[in-house]
């Protein structure tokens, strides 16, 4: 099994309609600078709850939790989604 | 809908300004009530014609194409309004006849056509503009439309089939920001100035679902859209004006860009005519020839 960083980057690949490679990202890279609009951000949370079978809650909804790859670990992390560090 | 509201509407309904039409959220406004309207209509004009600008009676019909685009559809599925026609076969016809003389559910043979309703009046300058370079200073375009959103209620502030004049612009990232701070001033000062008590809050737009949340919670941490709110059909203050930035999300869509190559940020001022004028009836009573006459002269009643 991929790890989560990694499965986070492929969430963001094939769901952020980002006009840069999500593979090449860096943990802390600014995904809204990065081009992830409003509406992409959504179907990525959408993405990431079946990845990782979560469910996130009102309070994380919220620009924040996904304005980054650490971000949005920590998000998955508060979930209990098996997340390992690397 | 509160009693407050349901008292304010029988009044509007006897005093003969709204006639409640065939649907729930569709009403029949009297040509009095229209007076008003168009009254609205040149004293917003008049503050905008400062500069040039692209004046637009828009129609109410959009490809559907366009509500996929700029992400309508997404956003709020709920509120979509598209039509349908019977494309079907000749041979189909007698049950669809059947269907219809029986009471059964016709519908259910109809197919989308295609076409949309707009559900605000900036939506068809868009997709105008798809694909072009706009002047380095950016286009200004004052348009208005008839515009559906379905969300039907009783409530005369949520009519169904209402209409929006909005001053529009699409150009480079400091004019679209600059646009809508001129026009939330001025915007609040016009509709202060006949009369109506005002407050300008971040706005709550009601995107669909647990995805619309997080649209929510996106649109006020960017501070993206203010809604000039008053008393329309109660005291509950109701949206009647909205300011809202877009950033690149419509020049991205329609692939419209700046002189410099960039892509194009937009950003518009809408007002909602019969939020309005429902509530300066609110405010000022039934009878126009007794509103203030300050606000009389403002919306040219007199003639």
């Amino acid at each position: 099994m991929s790890d989560a960083g990694t499965m986070i980057r492929e969430v963001l690949q094939a769901n952020g309609r980002l006009p840069v490679s999500a593979l090449s990202l860096r943990d802390d890279d600014d995904l809204y600078q990065n081009g992830l609009s409003s509406h992409a951000s959504v179907n990525v949370m959408l993405a990431l709850e079946n990845a990782f079978d979560v469910e996130f809650p009102d309070v994380l909804l919220r620009r924040d939790t996904f304005k980054s790859v650490a971000a949005i670990r920590e998000a998955l992390e508060s979930l209990g989604a098996e997340v390992e560090s690397n | 809908m509160t009693s407050a509201t349901q008292d304010f509407r029988l009044a509007l309904i006897e005093a003969g300004l709204l006639v409640p039409g065939s649907a729930t959220g569709v009403f029949h406004r009297s040509f009095t009530f229209e007076k008003v309207v168009r009254g609205i209509e040149s004293y917003v004009s008049a503050a905008g014609s400062d500069v040039p600008r692209r004046q637009l009676m828009c129609s109410t019909l959009l490809d559907s194409s366009v509500l996929a685009k700029s992400d309508y559809v997404i956003s709020f599925p709920n509120l979509i309004g598209v039509l349908t026609s019977f494309t079907r076969s000749e041979k189909d016809l007698p049950e669809l006849v059947d269907r219809v003389e029986s009471g059964g559910d016709w519908s259910e043979m109809m197919s989308p056509n295609g076409l949309a309703l707009g559900g605000a009046a900036c939506h068809h300058i868009y997709p105008s503009l798809a694909g072009c370079e706009v002047p380095r200073d950016g286009l200004l375009y004052e348009v208005q439309a008839a515009c559906h959103r379905h969300e039907p209620s009783d409530d005369p502030a949520r009519m169904q089939s209402f209409s929006m004049r909005e001053f529009v612009f699409v150009g480079p990232e400091e004019g679209a920001i600059a646009h809508r701070e001129l026009w939330l001033k001025r915007g609040t000062d016009l509709l202060e100035g006949l009369g109506l008590s005002l407050e300008i809050v971040p706005a709550n737009d009601p995107f669909f679902g647990r995805a619309g949340k997080l649209m929510v919670a996106s649109q006020r941490e960017k501070a993206a859209k203010f809604e000039l709110v008053a008393a329309i059909t109660s005291e509950k203050p109701g949206a009647i004006s909205s300011g809202n930035y877009h950033g690149v999300h419509f020049g991205e869509a329609f692939g419209i860009s700046t002189s410099g190559g960039d892509v194009a940020h937009s950003s518009c001022f809408a007002f909602g005519l019969e939020r309005i004028t429902l509530a300066l009836f609110h405010r000022h009573g039934l009878e126009v020839g007794a509103w203030p006459s300050q606000v009389r002269a403002s919306l040219n009643l007199d003639v």
